[in-house]
């Protein structure tokens, strides 16, 4: 399953925090955070809930860049 | 500029009034230091904070560490020799921090502006599509719910949502956004459109052949926000750089501090520990990575961004590496650097029966009605070159010899119309000419008299796409096709090609590429340019697979690299221009940070560079390598 999510990040280099990041949450088997359209892109491993691995992405992604935001409720 | 930065812009102009107030304040001492805590903290909170974090997240070396620390450690000597009684100096620890945050602050207004502007030239999303209701009255729906096969109605200035065919009305499209072109497009009933195009003149009725998840829209959306998947090696290494090189530098800060005081001591000197510790501060300052850090993603993101606003996709960072290092570019021949079309490029009447006037049209008419109630291919590339006036004449006695053509009474005169087979069937000695294409002989009456040839036509601007490309460096060009070797070796010598391979299957072109990567040095990079029919295997074996002409072909999207939205070969040469222009900055921003840091840190070490020298190493450098940077989102090029 593939979700696409609207983030708020402000540098090129901390999209790819975030990126590395969200790729390290357990559940997400692939991510891909796109500095120019402010979009990320999760690929879920099979079974996983993606609300809370998404929570969890968030987490990562703000102990990485503070100052980012992941838009969750869309 | 965002509500967040317009905060950290008032924060900089007051901590920057106030450390100007401060000079002239004539206050000693501690409450010196007090005084300029305020400013420092205003500045510098959310540093602070984020350094702190960093260290509780075990995120420990970073670049908010590096400017905590250094101003924190000039802060506090400050304070150490006021308290031995000498004169503290505090305006420099609240200075980096200041310049730090303006330089931030400039990167992020300049590279959100330049964000914007891309984004604002690829936002072809469309939010609505209309379509009728019972009462005939227009409704917005989402272009998500729309089935297939629905009518959607497009008015004048808005986005086509979903790609379909023109059912009523005729306008003009502005392609640009997906092709870059700035000429319209005319459409009429029954042609094909393609979602992300904006209608420009009339109102158009649109039946939809796909989904818009299936749409070209949504493909190529797809594809810009998946760009920055793959990395390149160079933006890999500044990844893995950082990573050494931060603590790499804290260390051999905290070394610079501690190991000549020890050695002071050992040798029973004066430790002057004061002197090596702003020493090492200096030297952190200095160190810090950002503009490296910072510079070299964008100008991945910028060359991406600049080519795609000129109707070149990349896939990824790594792509735009390996085109900058194109030796090699393999073509396929038809769509690719012909038009794919066949068309009635010579009429050759036979000696005979050139003696008539005019015998040029009559050979053409004479073909064109007798092949008039043929569905094939070649029938309807003569009827378009005899043009107009079609449909006068008496046709009877059709007949359809299959293999070899037909033959027709066309206003009470025999006519054969057909290939070599069909001439020597009726007893017809036929000419054999060399040029390539597809041969129509024409027997009139019994006698031969003449041929009229068919063939692909080459694309305007391919003789200059090829030119191009050699001008800029490409060793080889190659073109591979399915054709006779008659054809192909004609499109060859016309483009200046230099290597053609004729007469190939599909499965032959991959192998003919693999020969090509057998036979290149490791470090030059081969491209192959398709139009996606039937080339995915090559796209995908060629280091760098290019599709051409995006629009409309699914299997080019997926299986290429870079995809070229128009079918302009010329293209090529531009997006390999691109991929010079911004790997040259990338590497120009290297060697430029690091030459100036690496001075910059023999000078600290040595105690020959003060805290403002620092700042320029650090902020300084970061800017001018940000302002290097938003340069590959800009490329100007002959190649049009």
């Amino acid at each position: 399953m593939k979700k696409t999510y609207k983030i708020e990040v402000d540098c090129a280099n901390c999209a790819l925090k975030m990126e590395e990041a969200a790729k390290k949450v357990e559940g997400v088997k692939e991510a891909t955070v796109s500095f120019m359209t402010q979009k990320m892109k999760v690929e879920f491993d099979e079974g996983m809930d993606e609300k809370n691995v998404m929570q969890a992405v968030r987490k990562a992604c703000k102990k990485v860049e503070d100052d980012c935001e992941i838009f969750l409720n869309d | 500029m965002t509500k967040k930065q317009k905060k950290v812009l008032y924060r900089i102009i007051i901590a920057a009034v106030m450390m100007a107030a401060l000079y002239f304040v004539p206050v000693e001492g501690y409450m010196r230091f007090a005084l300029y805590l305020i400013p420092y903290l205003i500045i510098g909170y959310d540093i602070l904070r984020k350094a702190i974090l960093g260290i509780v997240h075990g995120e420990v070396f970073d670049e908010n560490f590096l400017m905590a620390v250094a101003t924190i450690g000039a802060m506090l000597l400050g304070v150490y020799n006021e308290a031995n009684g000498m004169e503290g100096e505090f305006a420099e620890g609240v200075a980096v921090m200041l310049f730090y945050q303006i330089g931030e602050l400039f990167q992020a207004v300049a590279v959100g502006k330049s964000r914007r502007n891309i984004s604002a030239l690829m936002d072809i999303r469309p939010d609505y599509a209309n379509i009728e209701n019972e009462s005939g009255n227009l409704e917005q729906v989402d272009p998500d719910d729309v089935e297939l096969g629905t009518v959607i109605v497009v008015r004048p200035g808005e986005k086509i949502p979903i790609d379909g065919v023109v059912m009523e009305g005729n306008s003009t499209l502005n392609t640009s956004a997906l092709t870059g072109e700035s000429v319209p497009r005319e459409v009429n009933v029954g042609e094909e459109v393609i979602s992300g195009c904006v209608n420009l003149s009339g109102l158009l009725r649109i039946r939809t052949t796909r989904e818009f998840g299936e749409s070209t829209v949504s493909k190529i959306l797809d594809l810009v926000e998946n760009s920055s998947m793959k990395k390149a090696r160079t933006e890999n290494f500044i990844t893995k750089f950082a990573k050494y090189y931060t603590p790499a530098v804290c260390f051999s800060a905290l070394a610079l501090a501690v190991v000549p005081t020890i050695f002071n001591l050992l040798m029973g000197n004066p430790a002057h520990w004061n002197v090596w510790v702003i020493r090492a501060l200096t030297f952190l300052v200095i160190s810090c990575p950002c503009a490296l850090v910072i510079s070299i993603p964008l100008s991945f993101f910028g060359g991406i961004g600049g080519a795609s606003a000129k109707g070149i996709l990349v896939k990824g960072s790594n792509y735009l590496e390996a085109l900058a290092r194109t030796k090699y570019v393999v073509f396929d021949k038809t769509g690719t650097l012909t038009k794919g079309v066949f068309q009635v490029t010579g009429v050759y009447p036979s000696e005979e029966f050139g003696r008539e006037e005019n015998s040029e049209r009559k050979l053409l008419e004479l073909a064109a009605y007798a092949e008039s109630y043929s569905a094939h291919p070649i029938s309807k590339s003569l009827r378009e070159a005899y043009g107009a006036e079609f449909g006068q004449a008496t046709v009877t006695e059709v007949e359809e010899i299959g293999g070899h053509g037909v033959t027709a009474m066309v206003n009470g005169v025999k006519v054969a119309a057909g290939n070599a087979k069909l001439m020597g069937r009726m007893g017809l000695v036929c000419e054999q000419p060399a040029e390539g294409g597809t041969i129509v002989h024409v027997a009139v009456d019994g006698s031969y008299a003449g041929y009229i040839l068919i063939s692909d036509v080459v694309k305007e601007q391919s003789a200059a796409a090829i030119g191009a490309l050699k001008s800029i460096g490409v060793k080889k060009t190659v073109m591979l096709t399915g054709d006779s070797a008659a054809a192909g070796r004609q499109v060859a010598e016309q483009l200046k090609l230099d290597e053609v391979k004729c007469e190939l299957l599909p499965a032959d072109k991959v192998e003919a590429v693999e020969q090509l990567l057998a036979e290149k040095a490791p470090k030059e990079k081969l491209a192959f340019v398709g139009d996606g029919i039937n080339d995915a295997p090559v796209l995908s074996r060629a280091d760098i697979g290019v599709a051409m002409g995006a629009l409309g072909s699914d299997a080019a999207i997926e299986a290429a690299d870079i995809v070229l939205m128009d079918d302009n070969p010329m293209k090529l040469a531009l997006a390999v221009g691109i991929s010079r222009k911004c790997m040259r900055i990338v590497y120009e921003n290297i060697v430029f940070a690091l030459g100036i840091k690496a001075v910059c840190l023999i000078l600290g070490a040595v105690g020959r560079a003060n805290m403002w020298i620092a700042i320029f190493a650090d902020v300084g450098v970061m800017v001018l390598a940000v302002l290097n940077a938003v340069r590959c989102l800009h490329y100007d090029s002959e190649f049009k």
